[in-house]
């Protein structure tokens, strides 16, 4: 029998070991999904996490790996913040698509105006999108009780209407000759979210993305908002007693992590997007959940996973071309990656035993 | 705009339908809640039940081994949830979360071949006279046997839970399962058969979209009715029959705005398209004050050394 004994403190060594052992499994394991589907293992895994970075044609790709793990990094930053304190914001796709509508709404109300403050003031209208869209949720929690987790999801399928409702309708380009989407914002110089270095994917998202890392970093370590965060997530009647107010904290959790996936739909639209259409989204808001916990919920290991991430999505790309492997094996693939990790997760918080159980 | 195009018993009929699917989800998820186990991973299970549902079907030509396999997939996904939280004793919101992300790829996965096919159609149930009656009959005995065998199952449900040994059990571990351990009953194997009967349920309405409801398949197709199921749970204070009566609400607000589509009223497709997720938000609000109802346990771990 193997039994399990909780550990006095949850082990440092696992709990930074978990998130590559949870890489490993589902390489192990994916490799035998390729491997039913009629593919090499060895050729599919090498053509996802090597090919993209080191690979004959890796030159094209490297950029990529910012263009999307800037929106992954961000959303998840904001999600661990509320997922640390026991908030569950799993609404970042819907805050992620408001951003962009909001932010693409104001370049296009401006258009063709040049002038310097326009993006600047599509990155406050982007952030305030996802802001609004979260604090819905955040607002019936803190005023009604109500299941923050319901409302959010829910609310993500209203955006997934209002964005076609958008690219066919008000946001329709009317020199588009009849092609559903909006304006092609790459077109627009004073909106564009362009590279910062030329060819380096090095968008304005990515600093922003970093940005995050940053003040999440400090926020969770010398201030006292972090702190109210954590003491809430892992001993919630502590918390009440040292004065926390889990108003407030429901508040800045999901306002904050609706305002950065707003920011990342916001930069996605002026960049690498570039126009509002009717499958705009691809569901970088659902990943970053995945992004969060294997980054175990710290900013740090949050960009790794983010950048992991960002590689199983253009390796899955690759991978797809050169190999014929179906994109839905890749989301299969994402998903054994969140499997893996809660799973071994069980080794931080306890010791494994064998041998004979006694009786108590 | 025409309402007058709106056949009222045609209407009525339809939202029987449409009501179906979410009653197999959120009966089964009402059992696991009363289990003390929250499980977040409906949707992710009903839409695997819908695309095993719907292969079976079209490989073997026969419904009802369809809506066999459906059960059997949603049974064996749930597997992967009671091996994270009974056995890994992860977090059962993340768990959950895990299972749906993981459902929806491996549906579209398995569901490839499967776009643009039309499945074999489930005969309705022969009522002979019944059916002839006047308003009734067109509404009540018109349907399949599927239909009919979700209202028995909330029934038998609230039976078993409200009048037997094993309901009692059931809820017992719900409501406190230190207690529960402590006279001597096995928690972990009550909430893992719990979960999966759950699975089996979340897979049975899946099929009942793909097989009867759409019927063909396309990915995602569960479009959010695993998320509905759950705040049904909450609608209906975890109580069997005002879950019925909920997931009859629900189904009439869906089977009215598709009417209202077809009938060509001035309001745009995807405002129409917004609303029975609207209207969840606002049925969760009005209910959410009154808690006291919920399984003492719901998502709390279990661990016997504690």
């Amino acid at each position: 029998m193997i039994a399990l004994e909780k550990r006095p403190q949850p082990s440092r060594a696992f709990s930074l070991a978990t998130p590559v052992l949870a890489v490993i499994a589902t390489m192990v394991f994916g490799g035998l999904l390729f491997a039913a589907l009629g593919k090499d293992p060895l050729v599919a895994i090498k053509t996802i996490f090597w090919d993209p970075l080191f690979g004959q044609y890796a030159f094209f790709y490297r950029p990529q790996l910012l263009i999307k793990g800037a929106p992954l990094v961000l959303i998840a930053i904001g999600l661990s913040l509320g997922f640390k304190a026991g908030i569950w914001n799993i609404g970042a796709e819907g805050q992620y698509i408001m951003g962009a509508l909001f932010g693409a709404g104001v370049g296009l109300a401006f258009y063709p105006l040049e002038a310097f403050y326009v993006f600047p003031l599509m990155v406050l209208a982007g952030a305030l999108g996802g802001w609004i869209w979260a604090m819905i949720p955040a607002f019936l929690k803190v005023k009604f009780g109500t299941n923050e987790i319901l409302v959010s999801l829910m609310m993500v399928y209203v955006a997934e209407q209002f964005l076609p409702s958008m690219a066919l309708g008000l946001m329709k380009n009317p020199e588009g000759f009849g092609f559903p989407g909006s304006r092609n914002l790459q077109q627009y110089p004073s909106a564009f979210n362009a590279d910062l270095i030329e060819g380096s994917g090095m968008h304005w998202g990515v600093v922003a993305a970093m940005v995050a890392v940053i003040l999440a970093y400090v926020l969770l370590t010398k201030h006292r908002l972090g702190f109210a965060i954590r003491v809430t997530g892992e001993a919630p009647r502590a918390a009440r007693f040292s004065g926390v107010n889990p108003t407030r904290l429901v508040l800045f959790c999901l306002g904050m992590s609706g305002l950065l996936a707003g920011l990342a739909g916001m930069f996605e639209v002026s960049g690498p997007a570039g126009q509002v259409t009717i499958d705009f989204n691809v569901g970088y808001g659902f990943t970053a959940i995945i992004v969060a916990f294997l980054g175990r919920l710290h900013p740090v290991g949050i960009l790794l996973a983010g950048l992991l991430m960002a590689l199983t999505y253009i390796g899955g790309d690759i991978a797809q071309s050169n190999l014929g492997l179906p994109a839905a094996a890749i989301q299969v693939f994402q998903g054994m990656l969140l499997f893996f990790l809660l799973a071994l997760d069980v080794l931080t918080n306890y010791r494994l035993r064998f041998g004979r159980s006694e009786v108590a | 705009m025409d309402l007058s195009a709106i056949n009222p018993i045609l209407f009525v009929a339809g939202f029987l339908v449409a009501a179906t699917p979410l009653i197999f989800a959120a009966i089964g998820e009402l059992v696991v809640e009363k289990s003390g186990t929250l499980n977040l991973g409906v949707e992710g299970m009903m839409i695997t039940g819908a695309i095993c549902g719907f292969a079976t079907a079209v490989e073997t030509g026969s419904p009802m081994l369809g809506f066999a396999a459906a059960a059997v997939g949603g049974a064996v996904l749930s597997l992967l949830f009671v091996f994270l939280t009974q056995v890994a004793l992860a977090n059962q919101v993340a768990s959950g979360l895990a299972l749906t992300l993981f459902g929806l790829g491996l549906s579209a996965l398995l569901g490839q071949s499967y776009v643009g096919i039309k499945p074999p159609r489930l005969p309705d149930i022969n009522f002979g006279p019944l059916a002839d009656i006047p308003v009734v009959g067109p509404i009540l005995f018109t349907h399949d046997i599927i239909l009919y065998l979700g209202i028995a199952l909330v029934a038998a449900t609230w039976a078993v839970l409200k009048f037997t040994r094993a309901g009692l059990i059931l809820r017992a571990v719900g409501e406190s399962h230190d207690a529960a351990h402590a006279l001597g009953y096995k928690v972990v194997r009550i909430r893992t058969l719990a979960i999966m009967f759950g699975g089996a349920c979340a897979g049975l309405g899946g099929a009942y979209i793909s097989l009867i409801r759409v019927p063909q398949w396309t990915e995602g197709m569960t479009a959010g009715v695993g998320w509905i199921a759950l705040a049904l749970v909450v609608f209906a204070s975890w109580k069997p029959w005002r879950l019925l009566l909920g997931a009859y609400l629900f189904g009439g607000i869906t089977q009215l705005q598709l009417n209202l589509q077809g009938a060509g009223v001035a309001i745009p497709v995807e405002y129409l398209a917004m609303s029975p997720y609207l209207i969840t938000i606002i049925v969760l609000v009005i209910l959410s004050r009154d808690k006291s109802a919920a399984p003492a346990c719901l998502g709390r771990t279990f661990h016997a050394s504690s």
